[in-house]
């Protein structure tokens, strides 16, 4: 397994076994990104899609006014995130961003269960210059409105 | 030997179709500004109470005087806001009258900012569900809207007013005035 | 004033680049010899030049000086003296203020102390240096000037956000920086090496300090940034696979590749071709990295201003670099001359193993990272994140760390298995041990189980290459080496005991109540508003014993800032030999209970203690190698003199 390569061969060899690997790179990180990714979505997509329990899934909207409760535990709360067409429950046990509020945008990541209240892992609420989570930016006027009085309902 | 030659050109063709995907990213959806299609448009009629005890509140009336006015969405929690107030100030001392639209606010905090940074409004309303600010098709804070002396609106400046901004601002209220 | 001389000399510093670039250009044609002599001072010129903008820039800041727009943004007179100085690269413009400063210094550097490479050679990278300093030369000039003024100065300025005054944050920037232009610098002498076709053991050699000053920081910019991460973001995590920590994670990657390679080609003129193209690779990486992070086109969680006009420029910028970059390595590598051949098992062949693995993780991360972007140009939103990355990039990694134990000990050019035979059966003997030690501690999953094992069998195996070897003769960067490829072993040793045996507790405490998290007792003794000079806080005293040792106190704190209004979450640590007790406390529960999220992370610190090593074993490597090359010259000019004295 140690002769001597040939001339023009050292080089071929080489960039075959570099092609080779990055191809297997590749094919790997698509089949992985097809399986791993988080797919974001609103809450009247995931009410109309139902993704399995298996799917990460990001879930952004608004957070209903009044729709925070607290459990007895002390650290798991339910609210419902909506965007004016649909909403959603979703049960969230950890410390809440400093962020999060009532009549706000949130995106909750984690997964739908099979009573179809969302599970989230994590929290995230921005509150900056743009107050709607960026993934929303494309819904239309009558449709943040809507989101917006959903809140208060 | 041409085997390796055309292996050569696969970084150059790869970075190229990297440029390409990601230039069509940054041209294609603008980002985080959402113009407003509201432009040119006469305000939407509403009525927005007080936020503030020591003044009154907003109206579609208020713009209808005459008068060209600023019309300013801020809030005490929006950070921007605090980088523009010197300039709203100063636009205020140079003639401007700004109405303030003040969003999904508690009065306490309301007070507490403007004592902090300022205070260049003649009215400010308080808009808990974003109807004003939505109604004239604006999608974030800070953002100043010329408003005519007719109530129509004619220019949309989003994100918090620099320093160089106040002249080009003063120019679009005279534009609307003229 | 001084922003006006700040000004004046960022002018001639672009002006002198410029010209280091024509004369170079021109030298190089070989039409005007006389130009040839111009590059080198314009180099230093420019150096000295850029110094001083970046100097008044400093002095700017230092005074608070409101008539610069710069200074009313991003500092405040309250601060301390520390932050305003770290204001001043705290910020788009004074950042890329800061890239031209220290790249005009490295070339000037080059031009004062390279004297190995053959002279058009160094033309040609002085020039291409020129060149890519030019177009940050114009970025700053005419789209993001630092110097800026305001036409009515404010009383103070806006800067005063506390989140932002902290001594990692401050100084993470420049270290990454330092990092980029280093591998600029790299860039440079790969594009000299391609123009002129000469791709030699002594152009690696003059490339290897500038490779591993640049990996150095990169290294340690990185352990940097993940601390800080781990402390301040309070989620108990210290790597999110974010798009700003890829971005300093994937030039990394490629110099880490560059660095190995330029060693093959010094000592067995092998691999020319491919020490060329991870030479612009590398800076490819730092330059997609800085475009990815200011342009604003990927949500992160730490996403700096968004903007895109910048980041239009920057990837002007990148077009022309880098596309011009590969087309030259398209258009001449397949004149370059291959280099020595070596067997399937050598040490050449471990590094080749080694380098394209690395570029294989690099394409991993690059894609996950893109990904998204991609997808949202056909409207399908999606997020990337760990389970993607750990995986994916393990299947790479792994195997690499294999080689890694054993590489080091193979000859150069031709060795066999054979002769390694007791090495590799040691190494693998400790591995499976360790892997059922920690089946048996309790660690179920595939990829902490097997990443404790390859730590442990690396952090043998490093020390393997000294063996029978004289310790007192050894060169420095074969000890840089030993201390590098052990700190790797230590960190991964961290990162899979930290991945299985953490021990994590939610729970709404009331006061006076003990909970357990791991071999801890915590006591919740009591929960007291505190204050300081900007904020309001919920203190929470925690009284925490290990394994019923005596106690300790530990106080997180909830924090309201009122200048800006801003709320954040002081998370308290404990250190130990064998880990940190990390501590949050929320809100107020309904039931007067506190809420307290508990972690127990045995040999975390690991994690970035193994950083420091890697960086300090990347310093020795350094320094031996140029106390080597002072004692080559040294030998040379004596050399040359002696010949002198027998010539007359």
């Amino acid at each position: 397994m140690n002769g001597k390569l040939a001339p023009k061969h050292q080089r071929l060899v080489l960039i075959a076994i570099a092609l080779a690997a990055l191809i297997a790179a590749g094919l790997l990180a698509a089949w992985a990104l097809r399986n791993q990714a988080s797919y974001f979505y609103v809450p009247s997509d995931l009410v109309a899609d139902h993704p399995s329990p298996n799917q990460a899934v990001r879930l952004g909207g608004m957070v209903q006014i009044g729709s925070v409760k607290h459990s007895p535990d002390g650290v798991t709360i339910h609210f419902i995130v909506g965007d004016g067409k649909a909403s959603v429950p979703v049960r969230y046990s950890g410390i809440v961003p400093d962020l999060f509020e009532e009549g706000s945008g949130v995106v909750a990541e984690g997964h739908l269960a099979a009573d179809g209240t969302f599970d989230a892992d994590t929290l995230l609420a921005k509150h900056d210059a743009n107050y709607v989570p960026r993934e929303l930016g494309d819904m239309s006027a009558a449709q943040k409105r809507a989101a917006i009085e959903g809140t208060t309902k | 030997m041409s085997r390796v030659r055309w292996t050569l050109w696969l970084p150059l063709v790869l970075f190229a179709i990297f440029c390409a995907v990601v230039f069509v990213q940054l041209v294609h959806p603008a980002g985080t500004t959402v113009a407003s299609k509201m432009i040119g448009k006469p305000l939407p009629p509403f009525q927005l109470r007080a936020a503030s005890p020591d003044r009154p509140g907003v109206s579609t009336a208020d713009f209808q005087d005459g008068k060209p006015k600023l019309l300013n969405i801020f809030a005490s929690w929006c950070i921007p806001c605090i980088a523009e107030a010197p300039q709203l100030a100063e636009l205020e001392r140079q003639g401007a009258t700004i109405i303030g639209v003040d969003l999904r606010d508690h009065p306490e905090d309301l007070a507490a900012f403007l004592a902090r940074n300022g205070d260049p409004y003649a009215r400010i309303g308080a808009d808990d569900l974003s109807v004003v600010q939505l109604g004239i098709g604006s999608s974030g804070v800070p953002e100043t809207y010329v408003i005519d002396g007719k109530g129509v609106i004619r220019y949309q400046h989003i994100g918090d007013i620099r320093a160089e901004e106040i002249p080009f601002m003063l120019e679009k209220l005279k534009e609307a005035g003229a | 004033m001084i922003a006006n001389f700040g000004l004046a000399a960022l002018w001639l510093a672009g002006a002198l680049a410029a010209l280091q670039l024509l004369a170079g250009a021109f030298a190089l044609r070989g039409d005007e010899p006389t130009l040839a002599r111009l590059v080198r001072p314009a180099a230093v010129v420019q150096g000295v030049l850029a110094a001083l903008s970046f100097g008044a820039l400093l002095l700017l800041f230092a005074r608070t000086d409101l008539s610069v727009r710069l200074v009313v943004e991003n500092s405040s007179s309250m601060k301390p003296m520390i932050f305003k100085i770290a204001g001043a690269w705290g910020n788009h413009e004074g950042s890329m203020l800061l890239w031209v400063t220290i790249m005009s210094l490295a070339g000037a550097l080059i031009a004062l102390l390279e004297r190995r490479l053959p002279e058009p050679t160094m033309l040609a990278t002085l020039a291409a240096q020129a060149f890519v300093g030019l177009g940050f030369y114009a970025f700053l000039l005419f789209s993001s000037n630092p110097f800026e003024r305001v036409a009515n100065p404010p009383p103070d300025g806006y800067g005063l956000n506390p989140l932002l005054q902290d001594i990692g944050l401050a100084f993470h920037p420049p270290t990454l920086y330092l990092g980029y232009v280093g591998l600029s610098v790299a860039f440079s002498f790969a594009v000299g090496a391609l123009v002129t076709r000469e791709v030699t053991p002594d152009f690696a050699r003059a490339m290897r300090p500038w490779v591993l000053g640049a990996w150095i920081f990169l290294t340690l910019g990185i352990t940097a940034g993940s601390y800080w991460a781990y402390y301040e973001l309070g989620w108990g995590g210290w790597w999110f696979w974010d798009p700003v920590e890829n971005a300093s994670l994937m030039p990394w990657l490629a110099a880490t590749a560059l660095l190995h390679s330029a060693s093959v080609l010094a000592a067995r003129d092998a691999l020319r071709a491919w020490t060329i193209m991870l030479g612009v690779i590398a800076f490819s990486m730092s330059m997609i990295g800085t475009f990815l992070v200011r342009s604003g086109i990927l949500t992160s969680v730490h996403a700096f201003a968004v903007d895109p006009e910048r980041g239009t420029f920057i990837l002007a910028l990148l077009a022309v670099y880098i596309g011009g970059a590969l087309t030259l390595f398209a258009l001449r590598a397949g004149t370059v001359t291959e280099g020595e051949r070596f067997a399937v098992t050598s040490r050449e062949a471990a590094l080749v193993v080694n380098n394209v693995a690395l570029t294989s993780i690099l394409a991993i991360v690059l894609v996950g990272t893109l990904y998204p972007l991609v997808t949202e140009a056909f409207g399908v939103k999606v997020s990337v994140g760990p389970p993607y990355f750990n995986p994916v990039t393990a299947i790479f990694f792994f195997p690499m760390l294999a080689v890694l134990a054993i590489g080091p000990l193979l000859r150069w050019r031709r060795d066999s298995l054979g002769r390694v035979r007791g090495e590799v059966l040691l190494v693998a003997l400790v591995a499976v041990a360790a892997l059922a030690g920690a089946r048996f501690a309790g660690s179920t999953r595939l990829l902490p189980l097997l990443g404790l094992a390859l730590a442990v069998a690396v952090a043998v195996a490093a020390f393997l290459p000294l063996r029978g070897r004289s310790l007192r003769r050894l060169p420095l960067h074969v000890w840089g080496m030993v201390l590098a490829h052990f700190g790797i072993a230590v960190s991964l040793f961290g990162v899979s005991v930290d991945s299985a045996f953490t021990k994590e507790r939610l729970i709404a405490a009331q006061v006076g109540e003990t909970m357990h998290v791991g071999p801890w007792a915590v006591t919740l003794a009591s929960v007291e508003p505190v204050a300081g000079p900007n904020w309001t806080a919920m203190e929470g005293t925690l009284s925490v014993s290990f394994d019923g040792g005596s106690p300790s106190e530990m106080t997180p704190q909830s924090r309201n800032f009122w200048e800006p209004v801003q709320h954040t979450s002081e998370s308290a640590l404990l250190t130990r030999w064998n880990g940190q007790l990390y501590a949050v406390i929320g809100e107020e529960a309904e039931n007067g209970g506190w809420q307290l999220r508990l972690w127990w992370k045995p040999f975390v610190t690991f994690i970035w203690f193994g950083g420091l090593l890697i960086g300090l074993g990347g310093l020795l490597a350094l320094l031996g190698r140029l106390s080597l090359d002072l004692k080559r010259r040294h030998v040379r000019a004596r050399g040359a003199e002696r010949r002198a004295e027998q010539a007359q």
